[in-house]
């Protein structure tokens, strides 16, 4: 028994090595005979790079800001005054893992035209909007899931009165009450929305959004030693966002045990 | 508080807490994906028609979906298999304790490393000037190509998708096997059952509504995969969302409401696949809490 389960372990540790060091391998051997960091700094160097990424990476962060705006709430909200819609708001937010990310955007491409009655993809700024909507959207199943399991942990109902009976308004109650408590679930869903949208390809395409998606699959097309290189850096950036996801996790379980 | 109290008593405004949520869920996802399914069944001018789904069984259309359906479900297959391979390795296998922890930690990174730089890694692998390949062809002599394998092709499109997929089922399955009591075990050895009969008619059973409910998940994760698929082949591969994601781009399918059509198919695929897995998940619990 012990025969098989090491083979099978090994031969699918295997499987997960080779292509990673498939990528790391091909990366660094732009230069003729010798391994060097060239594909790295080329990469790095080429504005498009700076800008796309740029570009992602601060969609990511305000697709962050308007989930957590948009869960934290919602979510607090059910759980004190309306546990009755709990089922209808958790089958919601599940919806964008069962509609593929395609058939959504081509909905918005169609309903938010230069010719409907939210001109969204119009204007530059409007086809951000609607890209940094699509973005929260995709998140939502993680963001919604994560802080709902944060709000489990605490008693929501006490700490609302507690804060109420000192005067404190819903503004006071979320920012300075909820949000701190439930931080480590929010970071959580904040990272992994992070890693999604960096390389998020189909919707910054089809609404011809400059996004770092879109950048790798063009250079893909083009070059054969700077998308190994992106490879390296995409799963780095993956690998960071999980790592702090687990630190996260560990820490606000280590200052609960605490209290 | 006399705000507090009205609030609590006043019903209407209960709703306004959760009025943003629904507003931008409404606008964003319900009613474009909505859209979508109208469109399926209108004429260009507006009218109520069946001509749309039945022009899906055309040659191309009817290609792109077999061939999609088929890439999803082998690599839903061979994921499910080696990723419960693995996870059993290191749950029951009796393995050291220190292998689980990597290989979870692992599958989490993995299972989230999709897209186009999945595509690149194994481009850089086993593609025409891939390592693999080129070791192959120096060391010993096989020319891949020459055994007709492809990566630009179904086959390479399934063994990239199984990055993210045996990871996908090693997280989900490793809590089953854990929910695995050792009693059952013991209750199977006392009556005289070998550990092959213990996993055939305890274990097996109990475990199968999971295994086919990820199966069924896994399914509908590369269904509806596009960008890994698109770098890796580019255009050429004619898949379902490759195909939808040229009708968005310049409507090659030459009418608009066929193009509804389209995606109103892969919503009832991916649809059926999820509604699968929420019932088989629900019927696993029955034993494994």
């Amino acid at each position: 028994m012990k025969f098989w389960a090491w083979g099978a372990f090994l031969l699918g540790c295997l499987y997960f090595i080779l292509p990673l060091i498939g990528m790391t391998e091909f990366s660094l051997s732009m230069e003729r005979g010798v391994y060097s960091f060239k594909a790295y700094q080329v990469v790095l160097g080429d504005p498009a790079f700076q800008a796309t990424f740029g570009y992602s990476a601060l969609m990511a962060v305000l697709t962050i800001g308007f989930g957590v705006l948009l869960v934290v709430p919602t979510a607090y909200w059910v759980r004190l005054r309306m546990p009755e819609l709990r089922p209808y708001i958790e089958f919601i937010t599940l919806l964008p893992l069962v509609i593929p990310a395609i058939v959504i955007v081509f909905g918005y491409i169609r309903l938010y035209n230069t010719s409907s009655w939210l001109p969204l993809t119009g204007t530059a700024m409007g086809t951000n909007i609607l890209l940094m909507f699509g973005y929260a959207t995709l998140s939502l199943p993680y963001m919604y899931r994560s802080v709902d399991t944060g709000l489990r942990t605490i008693d929501v109902a006490t700490l609302t009165e507690a804060a109420q009976s000192l005067g404190a308004g819903w503004i006071t109650i979320m920012g300075r009450v909820i949000l701190p408590n439930v931080l480590g679930a929010v970071l959580s869903g904040a990272f992994l929305t992070f890693a999604i949208v960096i390389g998020e390809f189909t919707m910054a395409a089809l609404l011809d959004r400059p996004a770092f998606g879109p950048y790798m699959q063009l250079l893909g097309a083009n070059r054969a030693y700077e998308p190994a290189a992106l490879a390296v850096i995409a799963f780095a950036i993956t690998w960071a966002c999980m790592g702090l996801i687990q630190t996260v996790t560990r820490l606000s379980k280590h200052t609960r045990a605490q209290t | 508080m006399a705000g507090h109290s009205s609030l609590r008593n006043f019903a209407p405004l209960r709703w306004l807490g959760v009025l943003p949520f629904f507003v931008f869920t409404f606008l964003f996802l319900i009613w474009p994906t909505l859209y979508i399914v109208f469109g399926a069944f209108k004429t260009a001018d507006g009218s109520f028609t069946l001509d749309n789904i039945r022009q899906l069984n055309t040659p191309i259309i009817r290609n792109a979906y077999w061939i999609s359906i088929k890439i999803s479900f082998y690599s839903a297959v061979f994921g499910c298999l080696i990723g419960f391979a693995m996870a059993w390795a290191v749950t029951l296998g009796g393995l050291p304790r220190q292998t689980r922890n990597p290989l979870l930690t692992f599958s989490g990174v993995a299972s989230n490393f999709a897209g186009v730089p999945l595509a690149f890694a194994f481009i850089a692998t086993i593609g025409p000037a891939g390592l693999i390949t080129l070791w192959l062809k120096t060391e010993l002599g096989i020319n891949l190509r020459a055994y007709g394998f492809n990566l630009l092709s179904s086959t390479g499109l399934i063994l990239t998708y199984l990055f993210f997929q045996i990871p996908l089922m090693i997280l989900i399955i490793t809590p089953a096997l854990d929910g695995l009591k050792r009693e059952w075990r013991e209750a199977a050895a006392i009556l005289g059952a070998t550990g092959l009969q213990y996993w055939r008619m305890v274990a097996f059973p109990i475990l199968l509504p999971s295994i086919l409910g990820t199966m069924a998940l896994l399914f509908a994760n590369s269904f509806g995969a596009v960008a890994t698929a698109i770098a890796l082949t580019g255009p050429s591969l004619n898949i379902a969302p490759i195909l939808l994601y040229a009708q968005i781009r310049g409507d090659v399918l030459g009418s608009p409401n066929l193009g509804y059509a389209l995606a109103f198919g892969m919503i009832v695929i991916t649809g059926i696949a999820n509604t699968l897995y929420i019932v088989l998940r629900a019927r696993s619990e029955r034993w494994l809490k």
